[in-house]
């Protein structure tokens, strides 16, 4: 098997379960009904396409092992998540920066995927991708009308940004694994996406009235295990029903 | 009221060729999040085609009130349903 492969699609299944496990910590929470649904849709589409990534990497591994041991059943260190992606929900405005931070990566991500010399990660990248392109617009839409908002919103949203723009970096820092599947034309090379992250992250933040900061230190270490605080209180949560009753399905 | 959230009808369109139904009302901020809620909302199980939002405000509605003149008068005039016609055979289904 490909160990490479395996450990750089783990770190994206990671990615999509950890931040759509907080994005579906909002349901029964938001602000309006509406959003109330519109959160949850996004939440599962991102954990649906972890169980994808999972799913291929423990056929890679030929371990038996499943999405839900490979979800469920590792300990913090070995979930190799983005920083951005665990971040505590705090407020809407931040909630949805970081969901338009994460989209505004992953829809080019996905987009050189549709290219990649692997035809499961082909088939992935092929639903994902019109997933994604939706959620920049959602996050968007909001980061928008909040920025460009009453006094109250302008200001969270600002903060959030200040708050979240650090962790951003480390969605281009690519793991020598990662670095092994791109070279093999397995997955994108990160850096070259950075040209249209830019540029879907500037056009919202002018009509936002936000600027971009510059980040003299970014926030890195989820990829190589080393979590923030709160990774141990969402994994105690996601883990909850696995450890309690091992081997349960429904 | 002005600080309200407005309210919004949401009609789908099920499959190209049918005509757009209604479906329910939300609220959103503007019409662009309306269709955005609409589609979080009402399409979530693959039910539409196209969607379009319409203000409740800009909906004048018939007064119930006025039922009986509005509607009975159309209720006995049975010569207005066209069921007194033999279809030839040779028609098959119309």
């Amino acid at each position: 098997m490909s160990a490479s492969l395996f450990n750089a699609l783990l770190e994206l299944g990671d990615d999509h379960l950890i931040i759509g496990h907080r994005m579906s910590e909002w349901c029964g929470h938001a602000p309006l009904l509406e959003e109330d649904l519109a959160m949850p849709n996004m939440a599962l589409d991102m954990i649906g396409a972890s169980r994808s990534l999972y799913t291929y990497s423990g056929e890679l591994e030929g371990k038996g092992r499943d999405e839900d041991q490979l979800a469920y059943l590792r300990l913090d260190r070995e979930y190799k998540n983005c920083l951005l992606a665990e971040r505590p929900n705090e407020d809407f405005a931040h909630t949805m920066l970081k969901q338009l931070y994460f989209a505004a990566f992953m829809e080019p991500y996905w987009q050189a995927a549709l290219n990649s010399s692997d035809a499961t990660i082909r088939g992935i990248a092929g639903k994902a991708v019109k997933e994604v392109a939706y959620h920049i617009r959602h996050a968007g839409e909001w980061v928008i009308r909040l920025g460009d908002g009453t006094e109250e919103s302008m200001s969270r949203m600002a903060e959030a940004v200040v708050e979240m723009h650090p962790y951003v970096e480390e969605l281009f820092t690519m793991s020598e694994d990662a670095k092994a599947c791109a070279a093999a034309g397995q997955l994108p090379d990160r850096e070259t996406l950075r040209n249209a992250f830019e540029q879907t992250i500037s056009n919202i933040f002018d009509q936002a009235l936000l600027e971009v900061p510059a980040v003299p230190f970014p926030q890195l270490g989820g990829r190589t295990g080393h979590h923030g605080e709160e990774m141990g209180h969402l994994l105690s949560q996601l883990q909850y029903v696995q450890r309690a009753y091992p081997g349960m399905s429904w | 009221m002005s600080n309200e959230t407005p309210l919004w009808e949401v009609f789908i369109r099920p499959r190209n060729g049918l005509s757009h139904k209604h479906c329910g009302s939300l609220h959103a901020a503007d019409e662009v999040m309306a269709l955005q809620a609409a589609r979080d909302t009402y399409t979530r199980r693959g039910e539409g085609l196209s969607v379009w939002v319409v203000p409740s405000k800009a909906i004048f509605a018939s007064d119930p009130d006025q039922a009986a003149e509005n509607f009975e008068p159309g209720v006995d005039k049975v010569y207005r349903h066209p069921t007194f016609y033999d279809i030839p055979d040779e028609v098959g289904h119309m």
